[in-house]
């Protein structure tokens, strides 16, 4: 019997991503770009989260429109953003044909209790985490693919570099723990007991777990391979420096090769200003986009 | 021991080293021509086929990988490898490695949300075998030395040309070793005729 939307469907989709670089774009022009530079998967978006920063206001899902025409211009898969909760939205991009949903705390959250159900969709679904907690009850929800959260729009790594370590040094943890340790842990951690068994028992998550938020150089995108994603999302990085095209391809050599200084050393130079980036504690606490969703 | 290769730039290399080590082999992750030298065998695995494409090129893969097929070393194409491997790909002027003798179509079962899974039959591999489509490619025409080993829904999913296997969905996301078995069957003989 033919079976959609299993398990073992939406999770293998984010396996296929693994080692690449997943771009934000804004319109078909952009996504060409990416697709272009070798990246694996583009997230259409109405403004990168620099932008939606800068904007301020109610950030919601983007214009069907620009997810259309995104899906039309190129041949990887298409992700898009819905708000924390807004079943409707999630819903609505399912029905677009969208290959991702990314559960965004980039936009606002329309739900500030209950993240979406996502075992119930046939399209998979990525979400943000900043540490083993959050990442379980997000897989436990049905997320098929993680990424850290780190601060979106900053072009600042330092936070993206708090949550990788953060879930690496618990998932490693929990490896290391006896079995009757774990549900104490599970309680500690306000994780699903039975993530945690399953933790132990390949010796990593089950799921995929990208790193984002925050990557504004090739090095910083090689800089989370070193710390162990299993891929990079770059937003506001790419489009809003000054050379896209070079600085696109530039970011997919660094995450590839990420232990190769020379090459790393060879495709920075001369890649223009980087995004202008923010200091972390200049950002006020409802500023952090960090801190939306539990 | 039989070394076998994993092309590693993108993609689900992890799973494919973990059945080729599961059957007793060596898995060698390729990331550069230095590492192709002295494969019995190279598995091409799923990801995204353009940019696998770009980083063969950039990593200058392209020609050393021809030059092993042309010396008849086995490959195994999953999703994306199939499509690496194929002579001619529908909408595209040019194919990547061009070796094998099959037309194939990317995305042809429709996006993500239209991604499944079934169990195949696989005439010489077995029966009731899990086989994960995940916005798979199939193969639309095949030359007249392909044996074509499965289809579904009337297309050709899993094929073999000589040397080369190709196939749309992908083993290599199930606990099921038995595509891979056949895939070191093909090659374990190819070595012996080497070694007589």
């Amino acid at each position: 019997m033919k079976l959609v939307g299993t398990e073992r469907v939406k999770r293998g989709m984010a396996e296929m991503q693994k080692g690449g670089v997943i771009m934000d774009v804004i319109n078909a022009e952009q996504a060409k770009i990416a697709e272009a530079a070798g990246a694996v998967a583009v997230m259409a978006l109405e403004r990168v989260p620099s932008d939606i920063r800068a904007a301020g206001g109610v950030a919601r899902m983007a214009d069907p429109r620009i997810m259309e025409e995104v899906m039309n211009a190129v041949t990887i898969p298409v992700m898009a953003k819905a708000r924390i909760g807004h079943i409707v939205e999630a819903r609505v991009l399912e029905a677009m044909g969208v290959d991702y949903i990314d559960e965004s705390e980039v936009l606002t959250p329309a739900d500030e209790e209950y993240h979406l159900l996502k075992s119930d969709y046939t399209v998979p679904f990525v979400c943000g985490c900043r540490d083993l907690g959050e990442a379980a009850r997000r897989i436990g929800e049905g997320a098929s693919m993680l990424r850290t959260k780190g601060e979106p729009g900053t072009g600042n790594i330092v936070e993206a570099v708090r949550h990788i370590r953060k879930v690496n040094a618990q998932v490693r943890r929990v490896v290391g723990m006896n079995t009757d340790e774990l549900m104490t842990e599970a309680k500690n951690l306000g994780a699903p007991f039975e993530l945690l068994l399953e933790i132990k028992k390949l010796g990593r998550l089950p799921v995929v777990n990208f790193a984002a938020g925050g990557v504004a150089t090739p090095a910083d995108a090689a800089l989370m391979m070193e710390l162990g994603a299993d891929g990079v999302f770059v937003g506001s990085g790419i489009f809003k420096s000054e050379n896209p095209e070079k600085f696109a391809r530039a970011i997919v050599a660094a995450t590839t090769n990420y232990r190769d200084y020379k090459l790393i050393a060879e495709i920075s130079k001369e890649l223009g200003t980087p995004m202008k980036g923010i200091e972390i504690s200049a950002l006020d606490a409802k500023d952090r986009m960090q801190e939306r969703g539990w | 021991m039989l070394k076998i290769g994993v092309l590693a730039l993108q993609g689900a290399v992890r799973e494919h080293i973990r059945q080729i080590e599961e059957l007793g082999c060596r898995a060698i992750s390729v990331k550069s021509a230095e590492d192709l030298k002295e494969l019995n065998g190279l598995v091409l695995p799923g990801g995204e086929s353009t940019t696998m494409r770009k980083l063969l090129d950039r990593y200058e893969l392209l020609e050393p990988i021809r030059a092993l097929a042309a010396g008849g070393v086995p490959m195994f194409g999953t999703c994306a490898g199939l499509i690496l491997l194929a002579t001619e790909i529908v909408g595209y002027d040019t194919p990547h490695l061009g070796v094998m003798d099959v037309v194939v179509e990317r995305n042809s079962f429709g996006r993500q949300v239209d991604s499944f899974e079934v169990e195949m039959s696989i005439s010489g591999v077995g029966e009731d075998i899990p086989a994960v489509f995940i916005r798979a490619p199939h193969i639309v025409a095949a030359g007249e030395n392909v044996e074509v080993l499965a289809k579904h829904e009337e297309r050709i999913v899993l094929a073999r040309d000589g040397q080369f296997l190709g196939c749309s969905f992908h083993p290599e996301l199930t606990e099921d070793l038995r595509i891979m078995k056949y895939f070191i069957e093909m090659v374990r003989e190819h070595t012996n005729v080497l070694v007589h």
